[in-house]
């Protein structure tokens, strides 16, 4: 295993990671709250691709594209029930909720399919490439590419479109952009679509990758896209997408190089020195706490 | 034009406007003065629809808007720039502009008032692509009036515009006022600065922990007793 191989492997992870670390941090930028459901969405994502690759003749591209589809009405539809209510309240009170729509989610699936893994049909088979001597996969080609792709959708969204200028509006202020007549509940739960739809895909890609999914196959992959979320600057979209790749190559590196035992400590370990030396993340500027 | 009758607002348990009635009439500059804590922020913020009254009425040229969601009341007309400007100071010049005009469909009318805006403020025409948040404050004011003005209002809610300002910027910001009010927008103005206030308004209403104490043509309220020694010393 030489350097650039287990560079790819990091990069393809760090993909994933990336698509569901803008989960986090869109949620947190316009509705304040750390949504700790966020990773079961991506098992949930997994199982309803499962579904739809068992019971129809659907296509790899519209199994995704159903999924996402689905995952993004649950997400609309765990906000509106169990968050909006809590709106105006505690952040404890909402942080709580999200840590109980997590379980909630866990112990649903673990009823419908039971505990033991199920096995994900390969759905990027085959050889890619061969780059300066490494082969590239398939499905890491496909990984990146659909990344990179909804990134770039993602950025002109919100940076041209007048549905993502009101995000962004609402998220700087959401009393000022009331003022302007935004339906902050909109902007609100279009935020958690696009979340959700994109653990979806995310979850496919991974699930692909590592082909045997189980009820609690979120929680650790959840924590994992938080952490890139913090270390790239909560609440800013490029800081997810670059804390996402950092955090899948230094897996991978040190997987690679120094333990696979290790992984999970040093990338903790990680985003204590990242929050000790620059606390507001990596892109995030030092803003003092308005009161 | 606007009629607010016997308005109460409550913050949990504080009584903040205890049964506040007063009228802006159409054309016209009127005022809302009184000291920092008197309450006249809650009532501009219940008049847009962003806290709900526990009682009261609020008319609109006769259509009630009591307690209605705020992009509701601004599509009636009013817009509201409120305390502290709020400009969204992570979007340019010209995106703070555009989300002024969220609610509009007509982009000709849009780009017309984008020049409108630039006419009457020529230096955020200078500063179109910058952040908001790089502005100065009088600039960051002008781009609140600006943003407030792109729904095309027939009235104007302003909170405390010349806060934080030099005195030469708050002599600006106060002819803006009489001019936007000139092209026939009715104007509630709120302020501390009694005295500035004053010197513009057609009518003023005095406000003391929450209730209206006094009220006057702009002019004679200098002279007011009650003003003078409460606010202009």
């Amino acid at each position: 295993m030489d350097f650039a191989q287990q560079l790819i492997n990091g990069i393809q992870l760090g993909s994933i990671y990336a698509l569901i670390a803008i989960g986090y941090t869109m949620v947190y930028g316009i509705a304040k709250m750390i949504n700790f459901a966020h990773g079961d969405i991506i098992m949930v994502g997994s199982y309803i691709a499962l579904m739809i690759f068992q019971n129809t003749g659907l296509p790899v591209w519209g199994v995704i594209a159903a999924s996402a589809l689905a995952s993004a009405l649950l997400g609309m539809a765990i906000e509106r029930l169990a968050y909006k209510p809590l709106r105006g309240g505690s952040r404890m009170s909402a942080l709580i909720t999200t840590i109980g729509v997590s379980i909630l989610l866990q112990n649903v699936f673990l009823l419908l399919f039971g505990s033991s893994p199920k096995p994900f049909p390969a759905a990027f088979e085959g050889e890619g490439f061969t780059l300066a001597g490494v082969p590239v996969s398939r499905l890491t080609l496909v990984t990146l590419l659909v990344t990179l792709l909804l990134m770039v959708l993602l950025t002109l969204f919100v940076g041209r479109t007048k549905l993502g200028k009101a995000m962004r509006a609402v998220s700087e202020d959401q009393g000022a952009a009331q003022l302007m007549g935004i339906n902050i509940d909109t902007s609100i739960s279009l935020t958690f679509a696009i979340g959700s739809a994109l653990a979806a895909v995310a979850a496919v890609l991974y699930s692909s990758t590592y082909p045997l999914i189980n009820p609690y196959m979120g929680s650790m992959l959840g924590l994992k896209a938080f952490i890139a979320a913090v270390i790239g600057g909560i609440g800013i979209i490029p800081g997810a997408m670059l804390g996402g790749f950092i955090i899948g190559i230094a897996e991978a590196l040190i997987k690679g190089y120094i333990s696979s035992a290790l992984v999970d400590a040093i990338v903790f370990s990680l985003l204590i020195v990242v929050l000790i030396i620059k606390p507001s993340g990596l892109l995030g500027k030092n803003e003092r706490e308005k009161v | 034009m606007l009629k607010v009758e016997d308005l109460n607002v409550y913050y949990d348990k504080i009584h903040a406007i205890k049964g506040a009635s007063f009228e802006v009439r159409d054309g016209e500059i009127c005022t809302l003065i009184g000291a920092n804590g008197a309450g006249k922020t809650t009532i501009l913020q219940t008049i847009s629809g962003l806290l709900q009254p526990k009682s009261g009425k609020i008319t609109l040229d006769g259509s009630e808007i009591t307690g209605r969601a705020p992009n509701k009341i601004l599509l009636q007309g009013l817009a509201q720039v409120p305390e502290g400007r709020r400009v969204f100071s992570k979007m340019t010049v010209l995106e703070n502009l555009e989300m002024g005009a969220y609610t509009r469909k007509d982009a000709a009318g849009i780009r017309e008032d984008y020049e409108m805006v630039f006419q009457s403020f020529p230096r955020l025409k200078e500063r179109i692509h910058q952040q908001a948040g790089t502005l100065s404050g009088g600039e960051q004011q002008m781009l609140a009036i600006g943003r407030a003005l792109m729904s095309r209002p027939r009235m104007l809610l302003l909170d405390e515009p010349s806060m934080g300002l030099a005195p030469i910027l708050v002599d600006e910001i106060f002819s803006i006022i009489r001019q936007v009010n000139q092209s026939g927008v009715t104007v509630l103005l709120v302020e501390q600065n009694a005295a500035k206030a004053l010197e513009i308004a057609h009518y003023s209403y005095v406000l003391a922990t929450g209730q209206i104490v006094s009220s006057g043509e702009g002019k004679s309220m200098l002279t007011d007793s009650s003003v003078r020694s409460a606010y202009l010393g």
